[in-house]
């Protein structure tokens, strides 16, 4: 696995709770903010068990950026549920900048992915009822993080000024997503996950979309891990690994 | 789920509409019986013109001038101290054409008119009467009926004897009340020429007085038949709503691939169509079960009420077989009818949305806000301009359409404000998450609206009736102890026997005579003049010194539903006929009457008995110390071997009122339950349904860290917040209800107006019960979603979804 120093070249004006209690001890040696160690999982299919993840070894260091490929049905979006604790694993462990997602309970999961996660997913998933400000604001807003100035900034960045006031269904897809990936990115996570987040757009958008992440993950110095069939946009980011027949190579 | 939801809503519209349907189907046909039986107001007949009765001769001029007329006696007579009416025919000149009247009097012809004769009675009169068949019970001028003979197709409360007896039994010799008419087979000779001015012709009647009467208690039966009904569709509309939503692209599909719009629709129809005859057969079997359930009570109330004897067992028609599955398809296609404009114009391609949610239920709101006040408009005109029982019932329609077309803006007005004063993220989205889900849930919640205003308004309607009765019952029971003697005779010997007991401080001793007023049955009722009638009896208008005009007899009281219906104030004067000709009575009083169903003057007992001496004097109240009433009644019953019937303290003739009246509202009861529990399905199936739509929007707040049970308890909280908004709307707007039907409808339908009472405890009860069934209707999807697996919420987020 290729080890990056992109987080210690990168100006950290946003550091993770994680890159701020560690950051005097490894300055110069990102230190680990996902470890996922042999995880496994089965679902049952008309009666047959199918091994989608066989023992999956990863792990992603603050401000890294990882692409996760993998034919269709390989296993890449649940293996990304597992560690946001959207779903349970059979074996294995995956640990949060230290903290054991698998023996979490619930609700657990649930404080976890308020304060330390961000998702962003294919559909937007953004909040129909609220507006695009609010969209922006809430997860942070109910983490107890809302950082105004991020705010505005994320706003600014995500070019979104305009739209504040308008609701999801009034956007297009990529403005949606822009709105989505400033959401996950509001309450300054550990780690950024993304399923297929270009994956309904255009060329043009998804590489727009997808700079502006890579800029903002840098900013804020969280880990990135972000599922794709694109190989394109994988090379864009700082490692590329593959899901085949329930591994990562 | 929508399947299950669009068979409940049509079901239940079905059963309610259907049952209601079945019950009034059977009262017309019992006043169909009653009405063709010896000519009733089907018939045309001739009258005096200034009395009650003329005499037998005109008959006979008639006759011999061709005209084919048949006499008829009519009176009461009173059979251990039951008034039941006594009918005297002429079987052989009986109209072949007077209904089932030939059959009943020319059975048996020679048994019927030759001695002794024959009492035709009724089953049921029979029973009421404990009597059987050959008995030949005595009646209160202690003449006999010639022996009962029970005749099936006989309306209740009525004896048939032969017109001579008839005459010796009411003491009108040579007497008749009317001359039913036949078919002429040629012209007559002109009726002035035979019998001057002393007949009236009265032309039949398409409606029977009965069936006046009666019509706005059907009227309400139907009322909320059809409200059911239409809540009931609400669920279906709602149902068909969500699953044309759901196969949108699927229909899309079939249109790209050719399949034509008429195609898609026409199978959609056909499909709906055998969905609503499934379940329209459904609905009409609990529909009989509804009505075999009430009719008992409605028969109670129609004969409490008005008189009307309904038979307690149901019989049904086809057509109402064929009606039931009618409407349960025709409202099936009205509910759907939207949907299916949708699936006619849909657009191919899926195309962005124009509007925001919020632009779009603005425009909704403000359509539908529109609506409200125009219909509020037509309420406000048929209350100032309306004068009848229809313009009532209109009032309360249009206020109960306005409210419900309101409704959906007064809640978006509530929710906006929760929205800007809220503060936190979660605050936030709660009120916004809840106007989203107005447009969903509006239905449903206009049908919850509309159940509880009208258990509002009928709650409060029968409590300020069952005040105002009990205030009136105390007034007008005046006395502690009612005897009824069997007849004069008896009646005599225990006045005097009364006489001698110490305990006794007074005998009061009443008649009550019929009559006719501007052509309406009127009953007499005579009351001696004793303090206690001055001090007690509830009086709504008077004269001065009110009843000591009376004492003369040429002034009375009139009942409140006689005095509207005739017009009549204090100070002005009626004619009504007599034996000896008509008398003219000052009326110096008017008093409630409640259920009674006929019109009625109070004159002074000595008056009564002059101008209608037959009047049988077997009824008297008497004054008795409370603690020496029981020991009264049992030496009373034991002198003179009299039955419970016959003798009753106050007490006990109270309760009964009270049963009879509690009874006369429990059908009300019974469809203000219906109608609240449809609503409550409505509500639950809206909620059902929506909760799978759902999911889309409940999964990314639990994917950011919301807990399910959190979830669920906010979603909980959404419900029973826009329910108790719905709530307090409804009770101002049931009251308003309750003031037109005590008002307006009351007044109309009844001839009184009760007092308007606000019972605080009774509102705050309906409330908790609305909060109950939205809870109950809430329970079951919040449970789902508190406990839904990971992987359901996790389906959302997947791509292949």
């Amino acid at each position: 696995m290729l080890a990056t120093g992109l987080v210690a070249t990168q100006p950290r004006h946003f550091p993770s709770k994680c890159a701020t209690q560690h950051e005097g001890k490894f300055r110069q040696t990102p230190f680990i903010v996902l470890d996922i160690k042999n995880l496994s999982k089965t679902f049952t299919s008309a009666g047959e068990p199918v091994h989608v993840l066989r023992g999956v070894d990863l792990d992603i260091k603050a401000g890294e950026r990882v692409a996760l490929t993998g034919e269709s049905g390989s296993g890449k979006s649940t293996l990304l549920h597992l560690i946001a604790g959207l779903d349970a694993a059979d074996g294995g462990t995956i640990a949060l900048e230290g903290t054991e997602i698998t023996v979490l309970s619930d609700a657990g999961r649930a404080a976890l992915r308020r304060d330390r996660l961000g998702l962003v997913f294919q559909q937007y998933n953004l909040i129909p009822s609220l507006s695009v400000d609010d969209n922006l604001a809430f997860q942070a807003r109910i983490a107890g993080r809302h950082d105004a100035a991020w705010h505005a900034e994320l706003v600014e960045r995500l070019g979104l000024a305009n739209l504040l006031k308008r609701y999801p269904e009034q956007l297009s897809g990529g403005q949606q997503q822009r709105v989505a990936i400033g959401r996950a990115l509001a309450i300054k996570p550990t780690l950024l996950l993304a399923d297929e987040p270009t994956g309904n757009l255009d060329e043009d958008t998804a590489e727009n979309v997808l700079a502006l992440t890579r800029d903002l993950v840098a900013r804020t110095g969280c880990g990135f891990l972000m599922v794709t069939h694109s190989l394109h946009l994988a090379a864009t980011l700082d490692r590329h690994v593959t899901l085949h027949a329930g591994r990562v190579s | 789920m929508q399947l299950a939801t669009l068979l409940i809503g049509l079901i239940s519209a079905t059963a309610l509409w259907s049952g209601v349907q079945a019950i009034n189907q059977q009262a017309r046909n019992a006043y169909d019986r009653a009405a063709a039986t010896f000519g009733g107001t089907r018939t045309a007949m001739l009258v005096a013109s200034d009395a009650a009765t003329f005499p037998q001769e005109l008959f006979v001029k008639l006759r011999r001038a061709g005209w084919p007329v048949s006499p008829m006696l009519e009176g009461r007579v009173q059979i251990n101290g039951r008034s039941i009416r006594l009918l005297g025919i002429e079987p052989v000149t009986l109209p072949v054409d007077v209904g089932n009247a030939p059959s009943l009097g020319r059975n048996d012809l020679a048994a019927f008119v030759g001695p002794p004769g024959q009492t035709l009675v009724a089953r049921e009169t029979l029973g009421d009467l404990q009597q059987v068949e050959g008995a030949t019970p005595a009646i209160s001028n202690g003449a006999k009926l010639p022996p009962l003979r029970m005749q099936q197709q006989l309306v209740s409360d009525v004896l048939v004897v032969d017109i001579g007896a008839a005459q010796r039994l009411l003491g009108k010799p040579d007497q008749i009340s009317r001359l039913l008419i036949g078919k002429a087979r040629g012209k007559p000779a002109p009726l002035a020429s035979v019998v001057g001015d002393q007949l009236q012709l009265v032309e039949p009647n398409a409606e029977t007085e009965l069936e006046r009467l009666t019509d706005s208690f059907h009227l309400n039966l139907t009322a909320f038949g059809l409200l059911s009904f239409f809540v009931g569709l609400f669920i279906v509309n709602s149902a068909v709503g969500l699953a044309f939503e759901q196969r949108l692209p699927m229909l899309r599909t079939l249109r790209a691939c050719g399949a034509s719009a008429r195609l898609l629709n026409t199978v959609l129809v056909v499909e709906l169509v055998a969905l609503a005859f499934v379940a329209g057969l459904v609905g009409l079997v609990c529909g009989y079960f509804i009505a075999a359930a009430l009719l008992p009570d409605v028969a109670a109330s129609l004969r409490g009420l008005y008189g009307a004897q309904i038979p307690g067992q149901l019989t049904l028609r086809g057509e109402w077989w064929l009606a039931g599955i009618g409407i349960s398809i025709l409202g099936a296609l009205i509910a759907a009818a939207t949907s299916l404009l949708k699936a006619i114009r849909l657009p191919l391609l899926a195309t962005a949305q124009p509007q925001a949610w919020q632009q779009a239920q603005h425009r909704w709101l403000i359509l539908q806000g529109t609506a409200a006040l125009a219909v509020f408009a037509v309420a406000a005109l048929l209350l100032r301009y309306g004068d009848s029982l229809i313009a009532g019932f209109g009032v309360l329609a249009a206020l109960m359409l306005g409210a419900a077309l309101i409704l959906p803006a007064f809640l978006e007005i509530i929710l906006r404000t929760g929205q800007r004063g809220a503060r936190s993220p979660l605050a936030l989205w709660f009120w916004a998450d809840s106007r989203q889900q107005l447009s969903g849930l509006s239905l449903a919640l206009m049908a919850l609206l509309l159940a509880l205003a009208v258990n509002v308004g009928v709650s409060t309607m029968v409590e300020s009736f069952s005040r105002t009765f009990l205030g009136w019952l105390n007034g007008r029971l005046a006395a502690d102890v009612y005897v009824s003697a069997p007849d004069n005779a008896k009646a005599v010997a225990i006045r005097n026997w009364l006489r001698e007991r110490s305990e006794v401080q007074a005998v009061l001793s009443g008649g009550r005579a019929e009559t006719q007023v501007a052509g309406q049955p009127v009953e007499l009722l005579g009351l001696p003049d004793h303090a206690l009638y001055r001090e007690r009896w509830p009086l709504l208008e008077t004269a001065p010194k009110a009843w000591t005009q009376l004492v003369p007899g040429n002034a009375a009281f009139i009942s409140e539903q006689l005095s509207r219906r005739l017009n009549v104030r204090v100070g002005d004067v009626v004619e009504i006929a007599t034996p000896g000709g008509n008398w003219e009575l000052d009326i110096a009083g008017i008093y409630a009457d409640y259920g009674n169903p006929k019109g009625q003057l109070t004159v002074n007992v000595a008056a009564l008995l002059r101008h209608f001496p037959q009047t049988p004097q077997t009824r008297m109240g008497l004054i008795v110390p409370r603690d020496r009433i029981p020991g009264l009644i049992a030496a009373l019953q034991k002198q003179f071997a009299l039955d419970d019937r016959s003798v009753a303290d106050q007490a006990t003739v109270k309760a009964e009122s009270i049963r009879i009246f509690n009874r006369t509202f429990a059908v009300t009861s019974a469809l203000n339950a219906f109608t609240l529990g449809v609503a409550g399905i409505a509500l639950l199936t809206s909620l059902l349904t929506l909760a799978n739509s759902r999911l889309p929007q409940l999964a990314p707040l639990w994917a950011i860290g919301i807990t399910r049970p959190k979830l669920a308890a906010i979603e909980l909280t959404k419900t029973l917040s826009v329910a108790l908004f719905t709530a307090l709307l409804a009770l101002p707007l049931g009251l308003l209800v309750a003031w037109c039907l005590l008002a307006i409808v009351n007044v109309k339908a009844f001839g009184w107006r009760l007092p308007f009472h606000v019972f605080p405890q009774q509102l705050v009860e309906l409330v908790a019960v609305a909060l109950l069934a939205s809870l109950l209707a809430a329970l079951l999807p919040v449970l789902r979603l508190a406990r839904m697996q990971p992987a359901t919420l996790v389906k959302v987020f997947a791509n292949e979804r």
